[in-house]
């Protein structure tokens, strides 16, 4: 019974999306040059985030399954440092990325010396994205280390692999399922980077600003332009979601 | 929800004429904390234009002083924005936006108690921030390429104003960011990211010597004009009018005119 409650909070305000929107003009709104603009901004975007996070998170996976055998801080440091990004309202995130990588920022104005600014740039963009977006990818990964049978690792340096080979020819195939699941649950949150995304990258048509933040500045003047974006967005993260085999999802044995 | 307790609202409308001494509204008294208005008590939400937040804040408190009973809980943003939010059901009592046109769905809709009431206007500034490092001294230099300009979207009143300057000042300006409210504008330029941007007058002067201003010419200038009104779905219109009268009382458009706001 409570659990058709969860499911009735999880899907009745989509179901109230796709009643309100308005079907006749649909097709005119979502071929509107602005419409086009964002969403292929937003998955391109989305793309080398998930790219990133890949790069990035794949090897900080490995280091948080094999944390257990830290003592307590550094290991409890390391998993909120990674947790952060869950919890931080995005807003605060742009902020923060604003204040290190900003053109007066405590990293950025170095790189501005150099000719190098990245608030206001797609760029800016794919960093706010895969700021976001990480701790779903580490966390995916980490847990299919920490399930995954050490033994066959050991076996393999044992018989003389190096452990570069271990981890690129044993661990990672592995472990792909959970890569995989991780990288798309990481694309689904990438696509609806919001917060720091506006804060950090500023609003630009075609440079920044992405179909979330499209569909917000829509609301505010014309919600069926808003409520066309939104389904965009709804149906681009329900393709990717459903693209997913049951046992690459988090959770689920199969 | 509101709509089924008439009961309720007859009263409470009648309590505000009572109070207010029938007053039609935007009168220049001082209204006197008498003892009958004592009665006010409540919570009274108001949603208002991000350009308005340090005033309404400062008079909010003042209210709260006059009235102990009175809770004053207010909400800002883009003023396009707030009024979408009323037009979908969110509970407010009192609605200030920073110009006409974004009044109107509200209006439109049936959802405000009065003719909304003009009370202020502001003007555009430009401010870039105390190093000016893009040396900008007129409004002119914005369209030049090597300057980033931080402007509010066409969608939000800080937009439509800044459009329709640089139109008239035939500037072709390709901003770096149009972003959702002014107040975002303001912390770009105060963090140092752009060379300049756009806001009212008013921020300028709450932001104090955290950017530098560059006042643009009077003829040039695009004025706005601020209007307040009752919500017809107030829950507390007793003391939601109480507050309004205060905002339009000497007192209220003097804190206004100190934050840099002009008379209609």
């Amino acid at each position: 019974m409570i659990a058709w409650l969860a499911i009735a909070l999880l899907v009745l305000p989509l179901l109230g999306i796709l009643l309100s929107a308005p079907w006749p003009q649909l097709p005119g709104l979502l071929l509107a040059p602005e419409t086009l603009q964002a969403l292929g901004l937003s998955l391109g975007t989305g793309a080398i985030s998930t790219l990133l996070c890949l790069i990035l998170g794949v090897p900080l996976a490995v280091i948080m399954a094999r944390s257990v055998a830290w003592s307590v801080l550094p290991r409890r440091l390391l998993r909120a440092a990674v947790t952060i990004p869950l919890v931080l309202p995005p807003v605060v995130g742009g902020l923060a990325l604003l204040l290190l990588l900003g053109r007066s920022g405590i990293l950025g104005r170095y790189l501005a010396q150099l000719g190098i600014t990245l608030p206001f740039t797609t760029g800016a963009v794919v960093i706010a994205q895969t700021f976001v977006a990480m701790p779903f990818l580490v966390f995916a990964v980490e847990g299919a280390l920490r399930g995954a049978d050490r033994r066959v690792e050991l076996a393999a340096a044992s018989l003389g692999a190096s452990p570069f080979r271990v981890f690129r020819t044993v661990t990672i195939p592995l472990v792909a399922p959970g890569i995989a699941a991780g990288a798309v649950l990481c694309f689904a949150r990438a696509l609806g980077e919001f917060g720091a995304t506006i804060t950090f990258a500023g609003s630009y048509p075609g440079i920044t600003r992405t179909l979330p933040i499209a569909s917000y500045l829509a609301s505010q003047t014309n919600l069926n332009q808003s409520i066309a974006l939104a389904l965009v967005l709804l149906a681009v993260s329900v393709v990717v979601l459903l693209s997913l085999r049951d046992r690459w999802l988090p959770g689920v044995r199969g | 929800m509101r709509t089924r307790r008439p009961a309720v609202l007859v009263a409470t409308v009648a309590a505000a004429l009572m109070l207010t001494g029938c007053s039609g509204v935007g009168g220049a008294d001082v209204p006197s904390p008498s003892r009958s208005q004592d009665a006010l008590k409540g919570t009274v939400t108001v949603l208002a234009a991000a350009s308005l937040a340090q005033v309404y804040g400062q008079l909010a408190t003042e209210f709260e002083k006059l009235h102990p009973k009175v809770t004053i809980t207010q909400s800002f943003g883009g003023s396009s924005a707030l009024a979408t939010q009323i037009v979908q059901g969110a509970p407010a009592d009192l609605f200030a936006t920073a110009n006409e046109v974004t009044m109107k769905p509200v209006t439109d809709a049936g959802l405000t108690d009065q003719t909304p009431i003009v009370y202020a206007t502001n003007v555009l500034t430009l401010i870039v921030p105390p190093s000016n490092p893009a040396k900008v001294t007129t409004v002119g230099d914005l369209a030049n390429p090597a300057v980033k300009v931080a402007l509010c979207d066409k969608a939000v009143p800080c937009g439509s104003a800044a459009v329709t300057l640089l139109a008239a000042e035939h500037l072709r300006v390709t901003p770096v960011t149009l972003e959702q409210d002014v107040t975002a504008v303001l912390t770009k330029v105060e963090l140092d990211e752009v060379d300049a941007g756009l806001v009212y007058v008013t921020d300028a002067t709450t932001a104090g010597n955290k950017v530098t201003q560059i006042a643009i010419p009077d003829a040039a200038n695009v004025i706005n004009r601020y209007p307040i009104a009752l919500l017809k779905n107030s829950s507390n219109k007793a003391a939601a009018r109480a507050f309004e009268q205060f905002i339009l009382s000497t007192t209220g458009l003097a804190a206004l005119k100190r934050a840099g706001f002009g008379t209609p």
